[in-house]
């Protein structure tokens, strides 16, 4: 039996300890926020933060986030407010919405990390992250407004 | 929309949201019938009216113009409308819900959309694709919206004793000026309800001077807050009690089929819980299940864990040699040759015998593959001789029929949930993976999962085409073009139907060859034999893709060649404003459209070119190493033009300062969203033309993911997209949008990285041809 902490609470898993977080997740937590892209680290659907960094939960397995602190986009702000995600709505950020948690989590996660980022700081940090709608200038534009204040 | 506070700091929206100079004029559990009043009223037939005519009535069951099947209001006041086309980024489950948010007076915050379910013969068509939605759909929703209004507005008068015509409905409730009377909509409903809904012939439209939503581009999408918070469902979110995960092990080659398989191994991992071989249809088989082995899981995880563990030996079939390299091969000698005639003008053969100066140019374009973010995925629970399905398909109606066909159960016995779909691009339009989930459901006895991983999405998916384009151009002294001969080559989506086809259909035909805008004497289309070895389906853009990459490319080629400027040399072959006359055409085909409502209008295309060159700078100077291209493209009867500023460094690498395109797609409902197609199109388009190729080496795709099938991302996007529309006429119908803007991005770019390097590639994708 593995303990984990996702969103502040303890959850119990019984089966493969080297299940993918993402899965444990979505099918056996029901945190359907966080999205599969790819599988690979390559798309950054699946980011989630665990202690204050963006990590892909695609490659990353239950039994790695033990003792550990993991946040996904249901538990990112209690009502759904924080900054990037305020920033997000305010300039009409998603298409299809698909890429859209993994991209906030990440751009969260850079701000935890360098609170003003410059454009081209924001553009390095979000390419991990695939929109395939291509919604790139709003989400640069949007990580940029969550820095400066909504 | 909220306009910034700061708009500096934000790169493009310096200009966001600036129309071109405006001279015209959480969604509810039910359909708010359960302790609400659906509008409801005599049943009677309602022809379809229009005040242009559309292709609409030509789509498998129409359009349905009835209140009583899109709106509700509830007594609080709470207006229900319903979406019933797919939602896959384009914003139409919000823009269609808007149009008639607007003509019913309905104010947009007390809106509420709901979701259709696969149901054409009730809701009208639902196939979501070609660029439709809006330009079928403006003028019904209007007469949706203006009908529910009319009778609030009747109900009201009744209740004052006054006549109709002394009431006004007025932001969501019903008003007397003269006694100055007010009456809500929750308190009409039930009163509303019991009228009688008017003729089309007499209803009122509002006066576009009165808009208040449409064409405004102020209104958010209306899943926006959901998908911020990890709240919006998408097929993949669907969870039901009991719920089994499942992967599908497909043939590697299309037209394959299982040999034998050995589940040992698979069965030991943890989770998994049974392995079963599937149907497949032999190819081709429209969207039919291609078949293979299944692992059911109690989570995706361990299904894909147990697939990995799968032995397999397959049958390859016929397409076990299709290879790429070859094949382009194949192509070129094709095009070399003459093929069917599809359109033809003058003699094309003399004047480029006569000819003072030819050129030609052979352009290719690879197969593509649509990668949505979201794999194909869906849930089907199959209970007797009922299936009920959750998926993010784009053609609800269609996954209806096909489901039910394939289980051999009435349609009315299928219930199809469209969920939000996580991109669609064409992909979704074919529900092979709705099917598998319902076959694999009924075998069970459980509601499953069926999740294909991106590996499936890129190996046994429906790809683009691959083409090759030949132009050949003859110059008279002057430089003047008197002949156009253009063959296009490609295996034709056709194939996916009927087995042999080898000629594209005139919907492909359509997509730029056959509606040539240009003024030359002498013209000519073939259209060679292609054979098909794999699924070819839609891809945004379909076959503009390559036609648009071809002739803005040979465009650009003469002017070149001529010492001319390369939009000087584009206005001058689309020649005078006038409506291009395509009599010589069999079946012009023109996107469906009726002619007279949407012909090739060669004023709007100049005005396009004219408008992004005036905006867009054309003709600016930029640093060493840069360069403009610019490209124009009529595809879905829009008029798109893009000019692109491309950076080249010493060692190759390619950059994207700045977009800039103007679009033309007439009566318009939500600027805003035309804008962030656009962006999406430029991103599409520059993924295209630098990275996207899917090839074929002993019948199997050799891409798998986004390490070898790359796609732009934000550090190498465009720097700034500017968008530009052309304000309609008073009357000029609506035109697609979700399409129109990659065809013409790769031309651009392509044009631009000549002018910025002397380079001509002809071959996408531009991989490394620019490193040598
Ligand atoms: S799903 Fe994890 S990075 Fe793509
Ligand atoms: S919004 Fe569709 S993939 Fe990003």
């Amino acid at each position: 039996m593995i303990k984990v902490k996702i969103n502040g609470q303890e959850q119990n898993w019984d089966g493969d300890p080297d299940l993918p977080l993402l899965w444990f997740l979505r099918d056996e937590a029901g945190l359907t926020g966080t999205k599969y892209g790819c599988g690979q680290a390559l798309c950054g659907s699946c980011t989630v933060i665990i202690d204050k960094q963006a990590v892909r939960a695609c490659i990353t397995s239950v039994s790695d986030v033990v003792g550990r602190d993991v946040t996904t986009i249901e538990g990112l702000h209690p009502t759904g407010d924080h900054p990037v995600q305020k920033a997000w709505r305010q300039l009409n950020v998603p298409q299809c919405g698909y890429c859209q948690t993994g991209q906030i989590m990440q751009g969260a996660a850079l701000l935890m990390d360098n609170p003003k980022p410059s454009h081209d700081q924001i553009r390095e940090a979000m390419a991990g992250n695939i929109c395939r709608c291509g919604c790139y200038q709003r989400i640069e534009n949007a990580v940029h407004l969550a820095s400066t204040g909504v | 929309m909220n306009i910034l506070t700061n708009p500096k700091k934000l790169r493009g929206f310096e200009r966001h949201l600036k129309v071109e100079n405006v001279s015209r004029r959480s969604i509810l559990k039910g359909l708010g019938i359960a302790g609400g009043f659906a509008l409801a009223a005599p049943v009677m037939s309602r022809p379809a009216f229009a005040a242009y005519e559309t292709g609409a009535s030509k789509m498998p069951h129409g359009t349905v113009v009835d209140p009583r099947v899109f709106v509700s209001i509830a007594p609080d006041g709470i207006v229900t409308i319903v979406g019933h086309r797919a939602e896959m980024g384009t914003g139409v489950r919000t823009s269609l819900p808007l149009i008639v948010a607007e003509e019913m007076e309905a104010d947009w915050s007390r809106v509420r959309v709901q979701q259709a379910p696969g149901n054409e013969a009730k809701y009208g068509n639902q196939d979501t694709d070609g660029s439709r939605s809006t330009r079928h759909y403006l003028m019904p929703m209007r007469q949706i919206g203006a009908s529910a209004r009319s009778m609030l507005e009747a109900a009201a008068a009744k209740r004052w004793g006054v006549p109709a015509t002394e009431v006004k409905a007025r932001n969501h409730e019903v008003v007397h000026a003269a006694s100055g009377r007010k009456l809500g909509f929750g308190e009409l409903a039930a009163d509303a309800a019991k009228e009688s809904v008017p003729g089309i012939e007499g209803l009122k439209l509002k006066d576009p001077k009165d808009f208040r939503y449409l064409g405004k581009g102020q209104i958010g999408i209306v899943d926006l807050r959901d998908i911020t918070v990890g709240k919006a469902h998408y097929g993949a979110d669907i969870r039901l009690p009991g719920m089994k995960y499942a992967v599908i092990a497909r043939p590697p080659v299309t037209g394959g089929k299982v040999k034998s398989f050995d589940a040992t191994e698979a069965m030991k991992v943890s989770g998994v819980e049974k392995v079963l071989e599937v149907k497949g249809w032999p190819w081709p088989s429209k969207f039919q299940p291609l078949g293979g082995v299944a692992v059911i899981a109690r989570n995706t995880g361990a299904a894909i864990k147990g697939r990995d563990a799968l032995k397999i030996v397959w049958d390859d079939g016929a397409n076990g040699k299709y290879d790429s390299v070859a094949y382009r091969a194949s192509l070129e000698e094709a095009a070399r040759k003459p093929g069917l005639v599809v359109r033809k003008e003058g003699d094309a053969d003399a004047a480029l015998k006569s000819a003072d100066m030819v050129i030609t140019g052979e352009y290719y374009v690879p197969h593509l593959a649509h990668v949505s973010m979201e794999p194909p995925v869906a849930v089907a629970d199959v209970k007797g001789d009922k299936c009920e399905i959750w998926a993010p398909v784009q053609s609800a109606g269609g996954t209806r029929e096909d489901v039910a066909k394939t289980l051999g159960i009435p349609e009315a016995n299928v219930t199809v949930n469209v969920t939000l779909l996580g991109g669609g691009f064409g992909r979704k339009s074919k529900c092979d993976f709705a099917i598998e989930a319902a076959l694999l459901s009924k075998e069970l006895g459980a509601p499953v999962k069926v999740q294909w991983t991106r590996e499936d999405d890129v190996r046994n998916g429906f790809l683009h085409t691959v083409s090759l384009e030949r132009i050949e151009a003859g110059l008279d002294k002057s430089g003047k073009v008197i002949a156009w001969r253009h063959r296009s080559v490609a295996p034709t989506i056709a194939s996916t139907f009927a087995a042999g086809a080898k000629h594209e259909a005139p919907f492909e035909l359509g997509m730029g060859l056959i509606d040539n805008p240009f003024e030359i004497a002498n013209l000519q289309c073939e259209n060679p034999e292609a054979a098909a070895h794999t699924r070819i389906g839609w891809f945004r853009a379909v076959s503009n893709i390559p036609r648009a990459f071809a002739v803005q490319s040979m465009v650009a080629e003469i002017a070149s060649a001529t010492k001319r400027d390369p939009k000087d040399m584009l206005l001058e072959l689309i020649g005078s404003p006038r409506l291009v006359n395509l009599s010589s055409v069999k079946d012009p085909w023109n996107y469906g459209e009726p002619y007279s409502s949407y012909p090739i209008d060669t004023a709007r295309l100049r005005k396009v070119v004219e408008l992004v060159a005036d905006k867009g700078g054309w003709g600016r100077s930029v640093p060493k190493g840069h360069g403009l291209g610019i490209a124009v493209h009529r595809s879905f009867v829009s008029y798109i033009a893009t000019i692109v500023e491309v950076a080249i460094d010493g060692k190759g690498k390619l950059t994207v300062p700045r977009v800039d395109t103007a679009i033309d797609c007439g009566t318009y409902v939500n600027p805003e969203r035309i804008e962030s197609q656009i962006e999406g199109a430029a991103i599409m388009g520059l993924s295209l033309a630098k990275y996207g190729e899917i090839t074929f080496k002993d019948g199997k795709v050799q891409q798998g993911n986004f390490d070898d099938f790359p796609v732009i991302r934000m550090d190498e996007s465009p720097l700034v997209t500017h968008v530009y529309i052309v304000p309609p006429g008073p009357d000029t119908p609506p035109s697609g949008v979700g399409e129109p803007g990659v065809p013409p991005f790769a031309p651009a770019l392509i044009n631009a990285i000549f002018a910025a390097t002397g380079k001509r590639i002809r071959s996408l994708p531009i991989g490394k041809q620019l490193e040598a």
